[in-house]
């Protein structure tokens, strides 16, 4: 079962004294094969956002909408259960300092 | 009601939740299973009254539901997609590890579930209600809670949440979640006025989760606490529908036997957590042979630690109250004013002030302070009985029975879901106030 895991954040982060390290967190789960892929991603402002309507492409500079929090990262996941993906979310310093959605793959 | 139509309806509601458990176990179709466990109990319907009722009722169920997925599932299985479902059925009974029911209801009460949807998919699924009592129960049509348990059930499918009771460290912190979904339906009795009786079916539940969990201090301790506080349901309301509160209730009533059983349960087992405390503290008042013999400082020490795990507003006027027949008033009223902003504001810590002072002989203190109350009081009815409160006070009635007369503003508890306390005054369930109610 393949999670997607969006990694989001106020634009000023909390601090988290207690959060675990992220290195620690992308080491353990790569090997042990639950984490598929995952990146930290470029600022907002980076973002182009794409839409077709009526046929005609339509480019924005920018995220989808203007939001306080922003999704800075992803990781997907295979886990057997939402259980799991829990439990290797909770350990991302990410749900500390932001906050964490857990997606669950349609496939 | 026909003698088999009775067989139906008990053995129904002692073998739904295992057979819906079972057949999720074996097939993992929410659906599937609930649709076959109704047709099993509509074919008892049936059958019981031509051919008798069988000597094992549950198992006679259990076996046409099962029966019965097999059909459907052999009539699936020409599309070639469920033949590892159906050959998992037609084997004998697996052992299960664990209790397939114990997986049931903390399925349904899983965190990653909408609270409201963990309490209706527990109902239906697991207490076998029908889904039309379900919504009649949360106040919403039919079709809307329809729609709220099929998101339920696909959140559940799609998210993958496991079908199994947690164990170890996730069970700590899991079974607080199973708890208070129980007790959430349990104070959700107190305003249900239609045919399902939801406090009935939370004890239910509690029941059977005390059978799985036998270890678990707290679990007997919310059956013992709902037991405790279900036992004054016919004292708790006079011909009038009045609510009567706990000092002028008939204590011959009371239901004994539970009370008795909910003593036992509580004998001998550590106090591990605020159900079990509230629960000693309902017992405290069940076993009294009349309000004046109440064990008050026992009461006020439960309280003491009560609020020291679990502070509330409800939590801190039920302990001054306790405080104050155990101590004096002023030592109750020291708490209150001790309590400060948390109670501020809040119609039964004035209240409570109210009847502390006319215990402390100082009636128009007591009169002003039961106006102010009903001034800021939630309801039309809580309003009304302050005031009048407020008249008896002026009146002098009050000065005549101090200690009475304190216990009377019990009159100021209204509203289906409250629970008597110490005063009367507004102890709620967790949906008002966090986790207690007490008394």
């Amino acid at each position: 079962m393949k999670y997607m895991m969006f990694v989001c954040t106020d634009s000023e982060p909390e601090t988290a004294l207690q959060a675990p390290d992220i290195e620690e967190w992308v080491a353990g789960n790569d090997a042990a094969g639950r984490r598929v892929l995952g990146s930290q991603l470029a600022e907002p402002s980076a973002a182009t956002t794409v839409r077709v309507r009526g046929g005609e492409l339509l480019l924005t500079d920018g995220p989808f909408a203007e939001t306080k929090e922003v999704i800075v990262g992803f990781d997907i996941l295979e886990c057997a259960d939402l259980d799991e993906a829990i439990e290797v979310a909770r350990a991302h310093p990410m749900s500390w300092a932001g906050r964490v959605e857990l997606r669950p793959f349609v496939d | 009601m026909s003698t088999e139509a009775r067989a139906v309806a008990a053995a129904s509601r002692d073998a739904y939740a295992r057979i819906v458990a079972t057949l999720i176990r074996l097939t993992g179709d929410w659906s599937l299973a609930e649709d076959c466990a109704q047709d099993a109990i509509e074919s008892a319907l049936r059958r019981w009254p031509r051919d008798g009722v069988p000597a094992n009722p549950g198992g006679w169920l259990m076996t046409a539901a099962r029966n019965r997925a097999v059909d459907q599932l052999r009539r699936a299985a020409t599309a070639g997609r469920k033949l590892r479902d159906l050959a998992l059925l037609r084997e004998a009974e697996p052992a299960p590890e664990g209790d397939d029911r114990l997986r049931l209801i903390f399925t349904c009460c899983h965190p990653a579930l909408a609270p409201e949807s963990r309490v209706a998919l527990t109902l239906r699924t697991v207490a076998g209600v029908p889904t039309a009592d379900v919504a009649r129960l949360f106040l919403v049509s039919e079709s809307a809670m329809t729609r709220r348990l099929t998101r339920a059930k696909s959140k559940i499918a799609q998210s993958r949440i496991p079908y199994r009771a947690p164990s170890g460290p996730a069970l700590a912190e899991r079974l607080p979640g199973v708890l208070a979904v129980l007790y959430l339906l349990f104070t959700h009795g107190y305003d249900a006025g239609g045919e399902l009786d939801a406090a009935d079916e939370a004890i239910h539940l509690a029941r059977l989760l005390a059978e799985l969990m036998p270890a678990e201090p707290e679990v007997s301790a919310l059956l013992a606490l709902c037991l405790l506080q279900h036992s004054r349901r016919a004292a708790r309301r006079d011909a009038a529908g009045e609510l009567v509160t706990l000092d002028r209730q008939d204590r011959s009533r009371w239901d004994h036997a539970a009370i008795a059983e909910a003593v036992g349960l509580l004998a001998g087992r550590p106090v591990t957590g605020a159900y079990a405390i509230q629960a000693h503290i309902a017992a405290c008042h069940a076993t009294a042979p009349d309000f004046a013999s109440t064990d008050w400082s026992t009461l006020a020490g439960w309280y003491d630690q009560l609020a020291r795990i679990h502070p509330s507003p409800v939590v801190a006027v039920n302990r001054a109250v306790a405080h104050g027949y155990a101590y004096g008033p002023a030592a109750g009223l020291d708490l209150l004013a001790g309590a400060g902003d948390a109670v501020a504001g809040y119609a039964p810590a004035v209240a409570a002030r109210a009847q502390l002072a006319a215990r402390a002989g100082d009636p128009v203190t007591a009169a002003a302070l039961f106006r102010r109350a009903a001034g800021i009081a939630a309801s039309e009815g809580e309003r009304r009985a302050l005031m009048r409160r407020a008249a008896e006070t002026e009146a002098g009635v009050a000065a005549s029975g101090a200690r009475r007369a304190g216990a009377q503003i019990g009159g100021a508890a209204s509203g289906p879901d409250r629970v008597e306390t110490e005063a009367g005054v507004a102890a709620s369930g967790p949906r008002r106030a966090g986790a207690e109610a007490v008394g």
